[in-house]
């Protein structure tokens, strides 16, 4: 992947301090209450991944941060504005943008429309020819249909598509699932650079060892609940807590 | 030879209100997934509202103006409809929409056969359009060849709006995953309100088009959009310039099958219906449901 510089990310994850503050976060699926009461915190400029196994809630936490999980009630605080009760247009005007697990590709836009799709909420996203420079595949097949392209292609369309909106908050799930190993290799490049440039990530993920390359501090969810939380300078030390919560 | 061209002439304007009407109801379905049942009472509004524009004392401005005026004001209306009934519907089962959309066309209907009965309103073809031109193997009158080119215009506007510009890339993304498109910062709810609107503009402007040709009469609607849906399943759902193909198309076999065997003509358009659906049950270009 090319090192050029990329542009200043959005000023406002630079600030430092708390962006995110989750509190008693609870969220039904229908009449499925999935989340039992989340607490987490993410600082500006972060990378910080949750970890848990499959329908422990961590992607039920994105989406309901998201707003786009119908039952919630808590407290999500995004720059100290509870946004729990927000719907999840105005949420992304706020600068959070999420790239779903099922990576959310549309098949009637181009790899362009897709590229393009996400309004640009507000000043300071990253413009087409950084996007570009991350991701030289996607260049090459503008004009192809979002979903000819392959998974990895895709996820990195799904990844660029958000980072032009200005948006300095992303929500990534699981983005690395079902690729190859050098293109998660790839992704994890793309998320440093990301961090670097200033951007705050919150990144769901089975794959610890993927996790371990990129983030500052785990979460791990169980049962809809945070369990437990530790720094990846702790990562060694909590080893075997961890292959007892992930079961692996 | 003079008498199959009158047939295809015929054929195309029918097509032309086909392919005006079944775009609206493939651009509905799309976003709303609701099929919408009320579009020949909003076709005949339409109708009426330009009759209105023409006849009446106090509101007279005329055809032309009529043709921005009546798809606006009944596109509102449509709009009135979405927000405060069909949009409860969202994601229950396509015969609620149905269901509903019948029993608004047979009030809009029975409201309107109350006031004007149910015989025509004459409408008079505008004077710039009057007439007729010979072209040496036929005579058009210029008033139908208008409503041709216009509506082969409109919809191509259409296919255009949806197909290549940003605001359609946001239609289709919204029809594949509104709930993501929604959660990059775009008001569905508002865009499928509007959306809503522009296909019952669609039906009005057909509306506006076919009084001075068919008269207006409170099921004028009624009797077209029956046939509309057969184009439509014909067509298929999903396919805009599917449904602008197919309506104009149909509109043409059944002209020609009036020429060739006038006892099946109003039939021809129902038996390719079927077959279509015995040969591709989603339609020529639809997906699957």
């Amino acid at each position: 992947m090319a090192e050029t510089a990329i542009a200043e990310a959005p000023a406002l994850a630079a600030t430092g301090g708390n962006i995110l503050q989750v509190r008693n976060l609870e969220a039904w699926y229908g009449e499925s209450h999935i989340l039992h009461g989340i607490d987490f915190d993410v600082n500006a400029g972060e990378v910080v991944t949750l970890l848990g196994r499959n329908g422990a809630g961590k992607t039920t936490t994105l989406k309901s941060i998201m707003g786009i999980i119908g039952k919630r009630t808590g407290s999500v605080k995004f720059n100290n504005e509870d946004i729990i009760r927000t719907t999840s247009d105005k949420i992304a005007r706020m600068g959070i943008a999420f790239c779903p697990e099922e990576r959310g590709i549309f098949s009637s836009l181009d790899v362009r429309e897709n590229l393009l799709l996400p309004p640009v909420v507000r000043a300071g996203g990253l413009p087409l020819e950084q996007i570009f420079d991350l991701f030289p595949n996607l260049k090459e097949r503008l004009n192809s249909q979002g979903t000819k392209l392959s998974g990895g292609e895709q996820q990195m369309l799904a990844i660029a598509r958000i980072l032009r909106t200005g948006a300095s908050f992303l929500m990534l799930d699981e983005p690395t699932e079902g690729l190859a190993p050098v293109i998660i290799q790839q992704i994890g490049h793309t998320i440093a650079r990301l961090k670097k440039e200033g951007f705050t990530i919150l990144l769901v993920e089975q794959n610890f060892r993927f996790a371990s390359t990129v983030a500052d501090r785990y979460y791990v969810v169980e049962h809809g609940k945070i369990i437990d939380g530790f720094a990846n300078a702790d990562l060694a030390a909590n080893m075997d807590k961890l292959h007892t919560y992930l079961g692996v | 030879m003079q008498a199959l061209y009158a047939q295809l002439l015929v054929g195309l304007i029918n097509g032309s209100f086909y392919a005006l009407l079944s775009l609206g109801l493939a651009v509905i379905f799309g976003m709303l997934n609701i099929i919408n049942f009320a579009h020949g009472a909003l076709y005949m509004m339409g109708a009426f509202v330009a009759y209105f524009l023409l006849n009446n004392d106090y509101l007279s401005i005329g055809y032309w103006p009529a043709l921005i005026v009546a798809p606006i004001v009944v596109g509102i209306f449509g709009m009135i409809l979405e927000r405060t009934m069909l949009q409860w519907l969202t994601g229950l089962d396509h015969l609620y929409g149905l269901l509903l959309t019948f029993g608004i066309a047979l009030i809009v209907q029975g409201v309107f056969q109350n006031y004007f009965g149910s015989s025509g309103l004459p409408y008079a073809i505008p004077d710039q359009l009057k007439g007729g031109m010979n072209l040496g193997f036929m005579f058009l009158p210029v008033y139908r060849g208008w409503v041709v080119v216009f509506s082969l215009i409109v919809c191509i506007a259409t296919w255009f709006l949806i197909e290549k510009t940003r605001l359609g890339a946001y239609l289709r993304a919204a029809t594949e995953n509104p709930t993501l498109v929604r959660a990059f910062g775009i008001n569905v709810p508002r865009m499928i309100t509007l959306t809503y609107g522009l296909g019952v503009g669609l039906a009005a402007l057909a509306g506006v088009l076919s009084a001075p040709i068919n008269q207006v009469r409170p099921l004028m609607g009624a009797d077209l959009i029956i046939v509309v849906f057969a184009v439509v399943v014909i067509g298929g759902m999903g396919s805009i310039m599917g449904s602008i193909i197919t309506g104009f198309a149909l509109g043409v076999i059944e002209g020609l099958t009036k020429y060739f065997y006038p006892e099946a003509s109003n039939t021809v358009v129902f038996v390719l219906m079927v077959l279509v659906l015995l040969v591709k049950p989603t339609g020529l270009t639809g997906r699957a449901a």
